[in-house]
């Protein structure tokens, strides 16, 4: 499929939600769900104030933080398991386990042990983000090609060449895959706890927002964060496939 | 049970005996978490008493609902675009991006629209989990194998017969991992909910038992939702091997 036809794609739904908006909107009612454009406007408006940047601030820090947590410790997990196998199997089940349970029940003992602050939303993201970081960097290691390790072995690398050359480049992909997943749901844990329990950050913008019942300013929030997210996916998604495609 | 069984199970126990004896000598702090024995002795009064059971049905009927919609509508929704290949091609990179951005940060937006009730915690979890199964199913339909509708053609059989004897047996187990997926976000969609705002329902009280710093509450309410998950999570998984055992049987 060409680049100009994935991105009339990619324009014919937005307008689709955008219309679906709009009719949602005439469902409703003005104070439960403003229109579509009213809000863009009042986002293009809030997104230059300093009480935005302020809480946006708060946000990215606590983000790029629990982001280097979990990258840090689920790869380091990730290696471990997948280099040596017993390990792996002992403990795949149960970090699966871990990872299907709501993890939103434990934020409270986050809270106590980290207090109300930003370490404990930082605490909170990096826990979401470390399974799938892990999962799937295990996942990479144990599926290179024998293959490739024989090759190494007759020509005789050494390990931090077989390292460098044969094993970082084989599971490059599927450690992006990982790394993307990783940061969906790091970004989804620190707006979770910031919606739990916090004076400050988008996710506290939004409870504010619902609580002072300005619907604007909550949609316009989200639909930010919707649009982060999406293109922050987009992008690991186009490095992603053209790592696959060397391979 | 194998050598990795027994391993894993001694790595948990002594994971919790760990927590037990740090707990106990006041390595831990109780002000921050209770020892496991206590959380299950508070776990056991408070069921026994019977005061969170209709929570428990609340909670649970919730979850139980937003699934089985999500399952029947995101199953009807695959089948319709997998007919529908132009829609389907737009739609791939709404599908692609769905479960990478924050949906629940709409949570609030459903309360504004239909109220502090039932309704936004189930549209919520239907929204979570509907797109896993639609996109469980198109993997599945997609990966019938072409043979089989050459047999149906041999046979002469009709199009219900050929969808119900030969694609949905053959897709059969991309629509199982559909429904894991469905389960798994409907409990957290809903939990969460319950956590962040709710009238009732199990993720409320440990909100309000955080509140009240009532750790014996909190952690008990905790130890039930989590062995309600991964028990559930447990069974849907050996109902998958055991399929996945009597296809391998079967001769192909």
């Amino acid at each position: 499929m060409s680049a100009a036809r994935r991105a009339a794609d990619t324009l014919a739904i937005a307008i689709v939600l955008l219309l679906m908006w709009q009719a949602l909107h005439f469902v409703v009612g003005e104070t439960a769900l403003p229109r579509p454009v009213p809000t863009l406007a009042y986002l293009a408006r809030l997104v230059t104030t300093a009480r935005f940047a302020e809480n946006a601030a708060a946000t990215a820090t606590a983000f790029a933080v629990a982001l280097i947590l979990a990258y840090g410790i689920g790869l380091a997990i990730g290696v471990w398991m997948g280099a040596h196998r017993l390990s792996g199997a002992v403990g795949e089940p149960i970090l699966v386990a871990l990872y299907s349970l709501p993890k939103i029940t434990l934020y409270p003992v986050i809270l106590l042990i980290f207090g109300l602050g930003i370490s404990g939303k930082m605490a909170f993201g990096a826990l979401h983000g470390v399974l799938p970081v892990a999962l799937l960097t295990m996942a990479a290691i144990r599926n290179i090609s024998p293959v490739y390790l024989k090759t190494a072995r007759s020509l005789k690398l050494s390990r931090w060449q077989t390292i460098m050359t044969v094993l970082f480049p084989a599971t490059l992909p599927e450690v992006v895959s990982g790394l993307r997943i990783g940061l969906t749901v790091t970004l989804l844990g620190v707006l979770l706890a910031e919606m739990f329990a916090s004076k400050q950050g988008l996710g506290f913008l939004i409870m504010n927002a619902m609580s002072l019942l300005q619907t604007e300013e909550m949609i316009a929030v989200a639909v930010l964060l919707f649009a982060f997210a999406a293109l922050a996916n987009a992008l690991l998604l186009w490095i992603e496939h053209r790592l696959h495609r060397r391979v | 049970m194998t050598r990795v069984g027994r391993i894993r199970l001694v790595v948990i126990i002594a994971a919790i005996g760990a927590l037990e004896v740090a707990c106990r000598t006041g390595l831990i702090d109780r002000r921050i978490v209770i020892a496991p024995s206590d959380m299950a002795a508070s776990l056991a009064g408070i069921l026994a008493s019977g005061e969170i059971n209709s929570d428990i049905v609340q909670t649970l009927g919730v979850i139980a609902a937003a699934v089985v919609l999500s399952v029947i509508f995101g199953f009807a929704l695959g089948l319709l675009i997998h007919a529908l290949p132009r829609v389907r091609e737009v739609l791939d990179p709404l599908f692609a991006t769905y479960y990478a951005v924050p949906i629940f940060i709409f949570y609030p937006v459903l309360i504004a629209i239909f109220g502090l009730s039932l309704v936004p915690i189930l549209l919520i979890g239907v929204a979570t989990a509907m797109v896993a199964m639609t996109i469980a199913t198109l993997n599945g339909l997609d990966r019938v194998p072409r043979v089989l509708t050459k047999v149906a053609r041999v046979h002469r059989m009709g199009r219900l017969a050929t969808a119900l004897r030969l694609q949905l047996p053959a897709a059969a187990p991309y629509l199982f991992t559909g429904v894991k997926l469905s389960v798994s976000y409907g409990f957290i969609a809903v939990i969460a909910s319950e956590f962040i705002l709710a009238p009732a329902g199990l993720g409320r009280d440990i909100a309000d038992a955080y509140a009240d710093f009532n750790n014996p509450r909190m952690y008990a309410l905790m130890l039930f939702l989590l062995i309600v998950a991964t028990f559930v999570n447990m069974v849907l998984h050996a109902w998958d091997l055991r399929w996945a055992e009597r296809r391998g049987r079967e001769p192909s």
